[in-house]
């Protein structure tokens, strides 16, 4: 265990070393939601609200999607991909730990700093600028928290997983795109999933991307509210637990057919 | 050796890479279509749920998505520098091109380069054509060239912003994560500039021109004749922005430390 909250550590460190390009990013964040609260304004003309989210409950969600994506967000598959394509795998197999937890380690320390130090501030800058609705309500919060943290296990699964698929087919650059592309649309970060026609919502319910980013949103925007919260994180842990599965195939499998390309 | 005969000799080493990862090569045309139909979707489904976007219809708004394709595909083209400061500056590849007797961002941009991204172009036409015939559109006999020279315009002023950021990486090597917020906000450029206060408008029109790659070159033609200034400076907007660019990287090249081994 120690081993991996050393890695946690040093990733936060490391990042830590170069924070001052991330004030550049609190701008950009800022001009980004500004521009999607007018987009939404205008989408919204006059109207009270859209499938129950008033202009103001769909600014909050806009803004907590893009805070919460810099906490869950990592780019471990693309690292795996390098590794594996230079051969360095080969070296991080032999050491004492497993490889796969040790990314995902590496990953919580990158999403721990970004939370700091630039989810925080660019969210308190926004809330100065424009009409957030944050909630009094303590356990809203609370289930915020562990709405992030569970969307950030799934966001990493998928990630492993991805990765992974480097060792069958060697250049894996056009699947990580396309995940990149899948999640943007079906997690719900640029649209509510509830905007959606039924048909094509119910479809998305056998899929994980929704719980990514659709449910910790809705949640903090009180979107969801009472039962629906349980529910939706009961949901969230589920697939944690499925998407165990596939990765544990996969990394079995992997190992057996692993070709080291260089090194 | 001339640069057009070194970017032939590239284009064929390109090619043979591309073979050797033939499956890859079909997911990555596959994940650009996807791409190009999430914004369309992003349309439609707000068009699901009102009528106007402040006076613009769902068809003419499709329209703009498809003219923005064009430009679009030519920037991500040719200009893959993304991942410049990853790639280049941390790593110290950049220590490889300076040595090197060509322009150091020309031999960049060739190394980067993504041929299958020109597949873009063709979704945009029919994209534009569709939405063209819907809303009964005609074409002029100077539609042609003035679209050419909007869709130039447009793909440089998209390089001038990303070489920009990406110089920002001599001076300071670290990392940014701006990239993928920055092409977020090229998003906005696509829908009529009148929806966003001063401020944004301001910055879309004249520090981020992401509007010149989307609405104001397309209300030309959808005959919206109060844009017309606009739509003509286009090109304008793209040769500046370029021009400082280019002018950046060549102070700031300078500047370079090599920081990997």
């Amino acid at each position: 265990m120690g081993k991996y909250l050393e890695m946690i550590r040093i990733r936060f460190l490391m990042m830590l070393a170069y924070r001052t390009n991330y004030y550049s990013g609190i701008i950009i964040y800022s001009i980004n939601i500004a521009a999607y609260y007018f987009l939404w304004s205008a989408i919204y003309g006059g109207k009270e609200d859209i499938q129950g989210l008033s202009v103001i409950q769909m600014t909050t969600y806009i803004a907590v999607a893009w805070m919460a994506r810099a906490f869950y967000f990592n780019n471990i598959d693309r690292e795996i991909a390098i590794e594996i394509k230079e051969g360095k795998v080969a070296v991080e197999m032999i050491r004492p730990y497993h490889y796969l937890n040790m990314k995902t380690m590496a990953a919580l320390g990158e999403g721990i700093f970004r939370l700091f130090f630039f989810s925080v501030p660019g969210m308190f800058l926004v809330s100065l600028v424009f009409p957030l609705q944050f909630s009094a309500n303590p356990a809203t919060w609370g289930f915020f928290g562990i709405s992030i943290l569970l969307s950030f296990v799934i966001n990493t699964q998928i990630n492993l997983m991805t990765g992974i698929f480097t060792f069958f087919i060697f250049n894996n650059d056009g699947l990580m795109r396309a995940k990149r592309v899948v999640i943007d649309l079906f997690s719900g970060l640029i649209l509510p999933i509830s905007f959606y026609p039924g048909w094509a919502q119910s479809g998305m319910e056998w899929f994980p991307f929704m719980y990514i980013s659709y449910v910790p949103s809705m949640i903090f925007s009180e979107g969801f509210v009472g039962q629906q919260v349980w529910n939706a994180l009961m949901m969230q842990g589920l697939w944690c637990l499925l998407l165990l599965v596939p990765i544990q195939v996969l990394w079995v499998l992997a190992k057996k057919q692993m070709v080291i390309q260089g090194g | 050796m001339s640069h057009l005969s070194i970017f032939v000799q590239y284009v064929g080493q390109y090619m043979k890479t591309r073979l050797t990862y033939r499956s890859d090569m079909v997911v990555e045309i596959m994940s650009d279509l996807l791409f190009q139909a999430v914004n369309l979707i992003f349309i439609l489904v707000v068009f699901g749920h009102t009528n106007l976007l402040s006076g613009w219809s769902k068809d003419e708004i499709i329209f703009i998505y498809g003219f923005f394709l064009v430009p679009f595909a030519l920037f991500s083209t040719f200009f893959n520098i993304w991942d410049f400061n990853e790639r280049y500056i941390v790593k110290g590849e950049l220590d490889r091109i300076l040595t090197r007797p060509i322009h150091s961002l020309f031999q960049v941009i060739l190394e980067r380069m993504e041929l299958e991204s020109m597949f873009g172009v063709v979704t945009g036409l029919a994209v534009m054509f569709y939405a063209g015939s819907n809303l009964g559109l005609t074409i002029s006999w100077y539609d042609p060239l003035l679209f050419l020279l909007f869709v130039l315009g447009g793909a440089f002023v998209y390089a001038g912003i990303f070489i920009s950021l990406a110089t920002i990486s001599f001076w300071s090597d670290s990392r940014t994560d701006i990239m993928p917020m920055m092409y977020n906000i090229g998003n906005f450029g696509r829908y009529p500039v009148d929806i966003y206060n001063q401020i944004i408008r301001y910055v879309l029109t004249w520090i981020l021109p992401f509007a010149f790659v989307g609405v104001y070159p397309a209300a030309f033609f959808l005959d919206k004749t109060e844009w017309y200034g606009y739509a003509y400076l286009t090109p304008v907007m793209g040769i500046f922005f370029f021009s400082l660019s280019i002018f950046l990287w060549n102070i700031g090249v300078t500047k370079y430390r090599g920081a990997g081994s």
